[in-house]
């Protein structure tokens, strides 16, 4: 079986992100980076379907040089390979689809994991992209899923208010949520051998951004909160300054 | 140059084993000091993903970081839980380490692989009733009978004595203190009760004996006689894990004495707008950073293959020193709350304490390193 995992690399959870001198882009100093944790889902999705059957899992990421490490995590995992889509130039979502469509299409793929998001600019819009591109079914933000033997796959989606049970078949795209699985620690070993597994470097065809980013910016800063007074006299003073000062009643 | 740039293995390392004691140690090191034992399933664990055979290459099943890579794995393993750390430590840098260092090559491939998988644990046997701080003064003996050797005597303050499935156990024989791989599950060797401890109460201390242990002759590690010098150059390494333990409880200690202290509110003011309180952390932090400094000088050094005998006594000596000074610092500053056991500082504190007096007391660091100064004139050669 042939098992493509697209991976992203992304800022830690716990870095304190800021925006840099041009106002539109995050400054990358100081910025630790990790795997992407949904990727991880779909990293340890892989590796168990490899597990189960004959297979190979290979780790596939779109970005500047500085993404090989996040590839190696994918290796020190358990997986086979890494692709790396060589660009030093950012692309919207739909410009890096491509270039992982591109590049997976004629690789024979049985099935392509991803995370839901990439918790960087939060797109969600990965498996969908793919699954078009390709032409191939999506099974997006998977939290329960079995891929039977004769390549159906059942899957349980999380949807607002409740839970969905989907089918589908192989070759398909399917994108991990939390809960999917309990994705494992890389092994000392496999973090030793991870400098070993091959990495392909591809270069994309050139694509012009169809989403620009004009501006980003912090949320404002929360103001500190106003004890206005104690008891039932404190509640004319309140109802004033909701009216008055925040004006929402 | 630059001696502290950790490479991406070390690193992913780091994040790995710190992942894991947040995750699987961190939640049960309290329970693990209340019951005074470490649970199979985090002992398993802790074998599944490597963390038995850090510091060894990678043909002996290891996982090929060196001692710079142990290191690592320590300070973290030490930030969650010094008990699990010293399991740790008794078993890899001491235990497996005599074999790994002057065992035959077969002996090499007999147990190091299920030692560096955890399908075995390993542990230490030096230290006798007449034989601590005097530690030539073996007096277990061990007789050859044909290929075999019949061991007679008792071992005393044995870390993981009894879990432990291999123990590295010095001897005496008629040519002098001679070190063997003694298999625990073997006819005559006995575990005494656990030990009540101050502190790592969940690291098994055991007095283990032994009466007529038959013990083949393949088994002996490095040649008749020699034993000592294996002992000696275990301890070296051992002692260098002790520090980077200790480097891991001193940076905890910090974090945790730092967010406290932003929390905690005494005359309407965070108490570390007190400058009582900033001077305990600077004196933390600068202690702590010399620590982590000597401690990765030292093992760069060792996984090069120079001789760390004097350098390892100052790391287990300065470290341990230091740790004991941050932690004191920690409980004064947690006050009241430092004393309580609801936070882990008041177990650190007591945990710390042992690190002065085992692997060699700081007195006898203290001899190991001014025997060297005298020797060289002071000359400085390092």
């Amino acid at each position: 079986m042939n098992i493509f995992v697209c991976v992203s690399h992304v800022p830690d959870t716990t870095t304190k992100v800021q925006v840099g001198e041009d106002g539109k882009s995050i400054d990358p100093s100081g910025v630790t980076w990790i795997l992407n944790p949904y990727d991880e889902y779909a990293v340890e999705a892989a590796l168990q379907l490899k597990e189960a059957r004959e297979g190979e899992v290979t780790v596939v990421c779109f970005g500047p040089d500085a993404v090989k490490e996040t590839i190696r995590k994918g290796l020190a995992m358990g997986a086979d390979k890494g692709l790396h889509i060589k660009s030093d130039q950012p692309r919207d979502s739909f410009g890096t689809a491509k270039a992982l469509a591109e590049t997976l299409k004629d690789r024979e793929a049985d099935v392509i994991f991803c995370g839901r998001q990439s918790i960087d600019y939060d797109g969600w819009q990965m498996a969908g992209l793919l699954g078009e591109m390709l032409d191939l079914p999506s099974v997006t933000v998977a939290s329960k899923l079995e891929i039977k033997e004769d390549g159906s796959i059942e899957a349980e989606r999380e949807i607002e208010g409740g839970m969905e049970t989907v089918v589908s078949k192989l070759p398909a795209v399917i994108s991990a949520q939390k809960g999917l699985n309990d994705p494992r620690y890389p092994k000392l070993q496999g973090i030793m051998q991870a400098k070993r597994k091959p990495i392909e470097d591809v270069e994309p065809s050139p694509y012009k951004n169809r989403v620009e980013v004009l501006e980003m910016s912090k949320p404002p800063v929360k103001s500190a909160g106003k004890i206005v007074g104690e008891g039932p006299d404190a509640v004319k003073e309140l109802v004033k300054l909701l009216h008055e000062e925040a004006k929402v009643i | 140059m630059n001696l502290f740039e950790f490479s991406e293995e070390q690193n992913m390392l780091r994040d790995m084993v710190r992942e894991f004691v947040n995750e699987e140690v961190k939640p049960v090191a309290g329970q693990i000091d209340e019951n005074e034992e470490i649970p199979q399933d985090l002992i398993k664990k802790i074998g599944e993903v490597g963390l038995f055979g850090t510091v060894f290459p990678e043909e002996y099943g290891g996982g090929g970081f060196g001692e710079v890579g142990y290191c690592i794995a320590q300070e973290e393993m030490a930030r969650g839980c010094l008990s699990t750390a010293t399991m740790i430590g008794a078993h890899m840098s001491i235990g497996t380490n005599a074999i790994f260092l002057g065992g035959t090559e077969e002996l090499k491939q007999k147990y190091l692989p299920k030692l560096c998988s955890g399908e075995m644990l390993g542990a230490f046997g030096l230290t006798e009733a007449t034989a601590g701080s005097d530690s030539f003064n073996v007096r277990t003996r061990a007789e050859q009978d044909g290929d075999d050797w019949i061991l007679n005597g008792e071992k005393l303050w044995i870390t993981n004595g009894g879990i432990a499935d291999v123990v590295s156990v010095f001897a005496r024989t008629e040519r002098g203190v001679t070190a063997f791989a003694v298999e625990t599950k073997w006819d005559g060797y006995h575990a005494g009760p656990k030990e009540k401890k101050m502190g790592i109460r969940g690291s098994a201390t055991n007095a283990i004996t032994f009466d007529n242990v038959r013990v083949p002759g393949e088994n002996m590690i490095g040649p008749n006689g020699r034993g000592f010098l294996i002992a000696m150059k275990t301890l070296d390494a051992g002692r260098l894990g002790l520090g980077a333990c200790c480097v891991g409880a001193a940076k905890e200690l910090i974090e945790l004495s730092t967010q406290y202290a932003k929390e905690r509110k005494q005359f309407d003011e965070p108490i570390s707008h007190f400058q009582a309180v900033q001077f305990m952390l600077a004196e933390m932090w600068a202690i702590t950073y010399a620590m982590e400094s000597i401690v990765y000088r030292t093992a760069v050094d060792y996984d090069a293959g120079k001789k760390i005998a004097t350098q390892s006594a100052a790391v287990k000596y300065l470290c341990s020193e230091g740790l004991d000074k941050v932690v004191d610092m920690a409980v004064q500053i947690h006050g009241g709350m430092g004393y309580s056991r609801e936070l882990p500082i008041e177990r650190m504190y007591r945990d710390s304490r042992i690190n002065r007096i085992f692997e060699g007391t700081n007195e006898i660091q203290k001899l190991v390193i001014s025997h060297d100064v005298l020797r060289r004139n002071g000359a400085w050669n390092v």
